[in-house]
């Protein structure tokens, strides 16, 4: 089970006109990884992420998420996945039930699950007697959380991240990250983009993206001790300083 | 429940907690339709005129008394010079001026043949034709009532006969034109702010990862507006029937059924305008400018087209409102069967397809 592939990407590739955002990308994912997608700006992997969304056709290329194949079972994938956008994406003038409700509701859970996931998911944020609060009242820091947690409201086999932590200060990113932790032990595939490399350390394996093309996929031990790093900052700034095009 | 009406109510949340807003679209009808049944109407009631009256004999008195009765005019001013009549203008404070010239009922006995000079202020031409019109009128029925008793050779008299608002009030037309412009905006207008926003605020971008179909996810975002719009047309013709005496001579079923087809008409304008503006801003304006001024100048309700040169006249045949204000001024206030206004309908329903069809199909399933 371990083993179990539920990302794969062959040579998948993106072009906007002559412009190659992706260039033949190749890479698996196991079951219950955190698999950290890291590039510059500019470097393709929103794109990449939103072609595995099925936000976006790719060009050419091969891939399946969840078993599931990205020009045929667009909407197979849709609903075994969970995505969190790096803008924050709850409806501040909705209450946190609300959110859960409507959430949950579009993922077609019964109006039974849905009470229970809204009591289970309430305790493990520790907002209980919160649920009728104005998303729009809540820290930043609670709204983020709050956004995984519904992101996986629908137990799907891999959620999506796209700098989930952009603006948040440290303390809420670890506690973030706790969370990402229990989701991966639960099962939960979890595939994350960041500009943080501190994140990037917590990943079990972290693709590191350059001018479309992925020059680096390893453990984050793996890749400093190849590249005789003392942290994944001096990976990833000799692997990005290669980069040609700008942003 | 399903997941569409999931979505249907959560948009019905946003309406609801954005309480101004919700007050705005409420009110904004029965407002529009106060001002201009109450205040902008181009009728002329008591318009201010001063008489130079320089034979005053009988026939002169009889004629102002006439003239001051009479609800469209209110005498505030003799004068007695022509010097006098030009400062008085200049003040601003008379419309129109009456004088009769000196042995005026001689004249008129003697000669046949007598003279009364009407001076009104052009700056308005509409107002001065109107109100020299009413004189004119009055002048005319005392001929009448003095020359009755004697035997003309050859008279004609023209009877006249407003149909469909022998009162000639405003307010028949431009109920229909408020209905328009209303409708127009409270669709075309918040669909596409609504639609923005969430592309601004990026939860569009969860909802289309979800399963949510994006056909589905416009038509949710368009049912709780027109619900509003459907508020808006009850409220307006209650206005109109109990407020402003307009009747609503024709079916109330077939009205309601056009204008359910004309909110259509105006949600499809409004997915459209989404589909291009980046931000909310950029959809409210291009509302307006795109809609508000054309659906005002183009629907026939201030304007009359047929006065138009002929390329404005073509363009107003692509908006949408003109149809529709032809359809709702014929069943309302003709009292018109569906049989007189089939083609319009077409036309309307055409419109809704082409619009839908485009703003659909553009509709960013995958954003990039």
């Amino acid at each position: 089970m371990q083993n179990e592939k539920v990302i794969t990407a062959k040579e998948l590739t993106k072009r906007f006109g002559s412009f190659t955002a992706v260039d033949k990308i190749s890479f698996d994912v196991k079951k219950g990884e955190i698999f950290g997608f890291l590039g510059a700006n500019g470097a393709g992997k929103t794109t990449a992420m939103r072609m595995l969304c099925g936000l976006s056709l790719p060009t050419s290329g091969a891939a399946t998420v969840a078993g599931f194949d990205v020009y045929e079972q667009n909407e197979l994938i849709k609903k075994n996945i969970g995505y969190m956008s790096q803008k924050f994406s709850l409806y501040e003038d909705l209450t946190i039930r609300e959110n859960i409700k409507l959430y949950a509701g579009i993922y077609g859970l019964t109006d039974e699950r849905i009470k229970e996931k809204t009591t289970m998911l309430l305790k493990d944020l520790h907002m209980e007697g919160e649920e009728k609060t104005l998303v729009r009242a809540l820290p930043l820091g609670w709204k983020q959380k709050l956004a995984f947690s519904i992101a996986i409201v629908h137990d799907p086999a891999i959620v999506f991240l796209d700098e989930p932590t952009g603006g948040v200060d440290p303390i809420t990113r670890r506690e973030f990250w706790t969370l990402i932790y229990e989701a991966s032990a639960k099962g939960i595939t979890v595939f994350v983009t960041t500009h943080y490399m501190d994140e990037a350390e917590y990943c079990n394996r972290v693709s590191i993206m350059v001018d479309g093309r992925i020059d680096a996929l390893d453990s984050p031990a793996n890749l400093m001790k190849n590249h005789s790093a003392k942290s994944m900052d001096d990976v990833f700034l000799q692997l990005a300083r290669k980069a040609v095009r700008k942003e | 429940m399903n997941q569409f009406l999931i979505f249907v109510k959560k948009e019905w949340l946003h309406i609801w907690r954005d309480r101004r807003t919700l007050f705005i679209l409420i009110w904004m009808p029965v407002v529009q339709i106060l001002l201009y049944g109450f205040a902008l109407t181009n009728e002329v009631k008591n318009a201010k005129i001063a008489i130079f009256d320089q034979s005053k004999d009988e026939a002169t008195t009889a004629i102002t008394n006439e003239i001051s009765a009479s609800r469209y005019f209110n005498l505030i001013k003799n004068v007695h010079s022509y010097k006098d009549i030009e400062a008085t203008f200049r003040e601003g404070k008379i419309r129109l001026a009456v004088v009769f010239p000196l042995g005026f009922r001689n004249d008129l006995l003697h000669t046949n043949h007598a003279q009364i000079q009407l001076i009104a202020d052009a700056t308005d031409p509409n107002t001065a034709n109107m109100l020299t019109n009413y004189a004119t009128a009055i002048i005319n029925n005392y001929q009448q009532s003095i020359t009755q008793n004697e035997k003309l050779p050859y008279t004609i008299k023209t009877q006249v006969r407003m149909l469909y608002n022998p009162e000639l009030k405003g307010a028949y037309s431009f109920v229909p034109g408020v209905m328009a412009l209303v409708l127009m905006l409270v669709c075309a207008m918040m669909t596409s702010i609504s639609i923005v926003r969430e592309k601004e605020i990026g939860t569009m971008e969860v909802i289309l990862v979800s399963p949510l179909k994006p056909f589905r996810i416009i038509i949710a975002k368009t049912i709780p507006y027109l619900l509003v719009s459907m508020l808006n047309i009850a409220s307006i013709l209650l206005l109109s029937v109990f407020v402003l005496d307009v009747p609503i001579v024709g079916s109330l079923g077939l009205l309601i059924a056009e204008s359910i087809l004309f909110t259509v008409t105006s949600l499809s304008v409004g997915i459209l305008i989404s589909n291009t503006a980046k931000t909310q801003q950029t959809a409210q304006f291009t509302s307006l400018m795109s809609l508000f001024l054309p659906t005002l100048l183009f629907s026939g309700f201030l304007f009359p087209i047929e006065n138009m040169p002929i390329p404005l006249q073509v363009i107003s045949n692509i908006v949408p409102a003109k149809w529709y204000y032809i359809i709702i001024k014929s069943i309302m206030i003709k009292g018109l069967g569906f049989t007189a206004i089939w083609k319009e309908t077409l036309i309307l329903v055409g419109m809704t397809v082409i619009l839908l069809s485009i703003s659909i199909k553009n509709f960013k399933i995958r954003l990039s």
